[in-house]
């Protein structure tokens, strides 16, 4: 295990290395930094001077260096927009990302794994082939209509709902949560199903397929033989075999929905990392996308070592052989 | 075998399968049979033949929508319904075990949740009761050290003993009938031949009636007492073992017992079920004999071997950032042999012993970790060979196990065979690269109109000509063929081994063949080298080999092979 575990970090650090040099290389070819930062009337001299001050004369590998030295700092420089230091406003906005998007994990896996399983024990059943239907519009919608859809219904036409932004927070050290208070949590309701819907419909149709190929498998044909009761079989033999992969997509989806949860924030005006961003690209602001772009990669190498660990306690195989 | 009231008594058993046109696929038809306590019933046949629909019916794993139609299925005079659950009980009464010990076991699970689960099913045991009982469960399968293997995990164990922890499993509850659909077809001769003991033990110890599904008449005559041969799903023949092996009545019975090839003799051409279009074969075939020699280079003499391998090394698992604890795996170590020209060289040996790692580095498709091949005197393979390309590639061919998996089932037959024909530039037109496929096709003993059909409407045996078809059209002057007929049946794999002779006969090829069948093995062969972990034993000519072998593996291999000629009573 802890061969695996070190073979793991190491390759994390390679990615995390080469993700930087992107982030680096942005800065040197997303525009001058010196016409960005400087008066529009600067002397040649006195751009000269910044150009020093900013240590841009020195080798590109030093530059590199001293780049990657900050970072592991947590110093990510200075919004150009809003003139504050990038970490803090990434630490402002996360709480309300991860929040979202735990609530729509729990949600998909709360409803997809169940409706996989319906599907797949009684493929013929009439609630086995609505579920299947409709989660081809799940699948096949985009997450904007899908949103637009919801706050028509449930916020313009019945009023139940808020249509954007968190409600109120409550702060607790660093954290602003929206989970402890009535209005925070009617907010998250039509974003996470929105931003969950996507990945229910995946799972639930990686539940059925993989549950569908195992119980077609030679080990629970040698099950039913030995006479286990077929729920036995069912619920306690075959899913756990047909959740190894979910195990994987899900590790993945949590990544990419932290990081593309952008069209979903934007649709509900959600004060999270994806809207800063959006906010970022319109204005060029270098600095937070760079900390985003870094922020991002390193979500998905910390998901993918943890999905591989999880991988290897489930699933005796992978273990290290004693 | 006038014993007392059988375990098992099927009567009349008819199964049929609905099919989506309305019509009915009747996969057994009128069977009847009985086991007795103590008694190992074979069921045997070809695949197709109905044997394990009736192993599957018994143990109401009938795959939908096959269903019993009529007769009935008796346990100790009570009949009953598998399909549904009453008196008897599957796992409780029946006890089963599969072909596959790799797969038979669920591999999230330990050895002990598997066979605990199984006891608390049917018997009012607490969890440190079934936990012993389970122990002695694998002492009396004969595991080694069965308290460590009671927290294994089905990967920690090999093959043989995964097949005991299925037998464990099945013998949980004493079930009074085993149904064993081909226990020991995936598993090696000598670990073969400890189940085939087992089971003769149990059967002979505890009384346990045992339906034995197998295609093997080795096995066959190694343990069981009766024998039953199906053929299309109607029973042709049963009886005593002894009198039904060595004196079949039905016209069937005697073709697929002829067609099992024979470890005692060398016999010039195997006996075959039905006539083959020999006749228009044979003038295709010297029609390619003609065309190969065109391009052939020509011999510098017989002298010179056509191949000579030269202290082969190959490790596996040994490259950069191989992973955790990798360390290198040496799958051939040493290997030295030479194949002269048209004779036919077998490579022989259990699983893992490095043969098909050979076929594979000859044919070019993996690079040795140290010797050198070489072909009529030029490097190959090795440190100082020159990529293989050109000439040096097509001259080696190569003919796979599965023949289901080695064509593309998205083209036609006649593409297939035309793409190395054309890759090599053998014809000039693709009119004249249609006609050579014509010549192929003719050759291998298929009609014309098979160029026009994809893969799938093809048999195994088929199939497994248009994979020879295939490596011929690029006029090779070696085959390399790895078991080739592994995953066919005895009359079919008798027709392949026969077509494989007379093509050698016919083009003068040289055929390097690899098998784990001894009996294959001296039907074909000229010369042989048996194979252990990665070295070879011992090499000779074939009939020195199987009349006097010299190294002490190759004996206890043969001794240990189940063959026809060794019928169980009688040795």
């Amino acid at each position: 295990m802890l061969a695996l575990l070190i073979a793991r970090l190491g390759q994390a650090v390679l990615v995390m290395l080469a993700v930087s040099a992107v982030a680096f290389g942005m800065f040197r070819f997303v525009g001058d930094p010196v016409s960005a930062l400087s008066r529009e009337n600067a002397t040649v001299e006195e751009k000269q001077e910044l150009r020093e001050a900013l240590g841009l004369e020195r080798p590109v590998l030093v530059q590199y260096a001293g780049f990657l030295g900050r970072i592991v700092q947590g110093d990510f420089g200075i919004s150009y927009r809003n003139q504050r230091p990038v970490a803090a406003l990434i630490a402002e906005r996360l709480p309300a990302t991860l929040e979202l998007v735990l609530v729509a994990t729990v949600l998909s896996l709360a409803l997809g794994i169940p409706l996989g399983v319906l599907c797949a024990l009684k493929p013929d059943g009439i609630a086995a082939r609505l579920v299947q239907a409709v989660s081809l519009i799940g699948i096949s919608t985009p997450t904007f209509v899908t949103g637009i859809v919801l706050i028509l219904t449930f916020a313009v036409t019945l009023g139940l709902l808020p249509s954007f932004g968190r409600g109120e927070t409550v702060q607790i050290g660093p954290w602003s949560t929206g989970l402890l208070t009535l209005s925070g949590l009617k907010a998250l309701i039509l974003p996470s199903i929105t931003l969950a819907l996507y990945q229910l419909t995946l799972i639930m149709r990686l539940v059925r397929s993989e549950l569908i190929d195992v119980l077609s498998s030679d080990y629970i044909r040698f099950a039913r033989a030995r006479g286990l009761s077929t729920r036995h079989i069912h619920f306690t033999l075959a899913l756990r075999n047909a959740l190894m992969p979910v195990i994987t997509v899900t590790g993945l989806q949590i990544g990419s929905l932290i990081a593309f949860a952008i069209v979903t924030e934007t649709v509900f005006q959600w004060p999270g990392m994806g809207l800063l961003f959006i906010q970022a690209v319109s204005f060029s602001d270098v600095p937070v996308m760079a900390a985003y772009l870094l922020f991002v990669g390193l979500l998905f190498v910390l998901i993918n070592t943890a999905v591989d660990l999880l991988y290897a306690l489930v699933d005796p195989r992978l273990r290290v052989r004693s | 075998m006038s014993a007392p009231a059988p375990i098992l008594a099927i009567d009349r058993l008819r199964i049929e399968y609905p099919l989506a046109d309305g019509g009915v696929l009747t996969a057994v038809e009128g069977a009847t049979l009985s086991i007795a306590p103590g008694e190992i019933h074979a069921l045997v046949g070809e695949s197709g033949a109905g044997k394990t629909t009736i192993g599957n019916a018994v143990l109401g794993l009938l795959e939908k929508p096959g269903r019993i139609a009529s007769g009935t299925i008796a346990l100790d005079g009570q009949p009953f319904d598998p399909q549904k659950p009453g008196a008897v009980r599957l796992g409780r009464d029946i006890g089963a075990v599969f072909q596959d010990p790799m797969t038979s076991l669920n591999p999230l699970f330990t050895v002990e949740s598997q066979i605990v689960e199984t006891l608390r099913a049917h018997l009012p045991l607490d969890r440190a009761a079934a936990r012993a009982r389970a122990l002695e469960l694998l002492k009396a399968v004969g595991i080694p050290e069965p308290e460590r293997r009671l927290s294994a995990y089905p990967h920690q164990l090999s093959g043989g003993q995964r097949q005991r922890v299925v037998i464990a499993c099945a013998l949980a509850c004493e079930p009074r009938l085993l149904v064993a659909d081909e226990p020991t077809t995936a598993l090696d001769v000598s670990i073969q031949a400890q189940i085939l003991d087992l089971l003769r033990g149990l059967a002979d110890e505890r009384g346990i009636g045992i339906l034995l599904v197998t295609h093997n008449m080795g096995v066959v005559a190694q343990i069981a007492d009766t024998v039953t041969i199906m053929h299309r799903g109607h029973i042709v023949e049963s009886g005593p073992v002894a009198q039904v092996l060595r004196n079949p009545q039905a016209d069937y019975a005697k073709a697929l017992i002829g067609a099992v090839p024979r470890i005692d003799i060398r016999l010039d051409r195997f006996p075959m079920l039905d006539g083959a279009n020999q006749a228009e074969a044979g003038a295709a075939r010297d029609q390619l004999r003609a065309k190969a020699l065109a391009v052939g280079d020509p011999s510098p003499g017989r002298d010179v071997p056509l191949l000579s391998v030269d202290d082969l090394c190959v490790d596996y698992g040994a490259g950069f950032l191989a992973g955790r604890g990798a360390c290198a795996f040496r799958a051939v170590g040493g290997v030295s042999f030479e194949i002269r020209r048209g004779e036919v060289f077998g490579l022989v040996g259990e699983s893992g012993c490095g043969k098909t790692t050979i076929a594979n580095v000859v044919a070019g498709l993996r690079a040795p970790t140290g010797g050198t091949i070489r072909f009529d005197g030029q490097v190959i393979a090795g440190a100082e060979a020159a990529p293989r390309k050109g000439k040096a590639r097509r001259a080696i061919q190569m003919i796979f196990q599965d023949p289901y998996s080695s064509l593309n089932a998205r083209m036609r037959v006649g593409r297939i065979l035309a793409e190395p024909i054309l890759f090599y530039e053998l014809a000039r037109t693709r009119a004249e690269a249609e006609a050579d496929v014509g010549l192929l096709i003719e050759a291998v003993g298929l009609p014309a109109e098979a160029a026009q059909r994809f893969p799938h409407a093809f048999s195994g045996g088929q199939r497994q000509r248009l994979s020879i078809a295939r490596a011929l059209g690029a006029r090779p002057r070696l085959i390399v063929c790895d078991e080739p007929t592994s995953s066919l049946d005895v009359s079919v794999q008798a027709q392949i081994l026969n077509l494989l002779k007379d093509l050698r006969d016919a083009t003068g090829l040289t055929l390097l063949l690899i098998s784990h069948d001894l009996a294959v093995i001296r039907q074909m062969c000229d010369r042989v080298a048996v194979m252990r972990a990665g070295r070879i034993v011992e090499m000779a000519a074939a009939e020195t080999l199987f009349t006097a072998p010299q190294a002490d593996y190759t004996r206890q291999l043969l001794s240990l092979v189940p063959t026809l000629e060794r019928i169980r009573g009688e040795v």
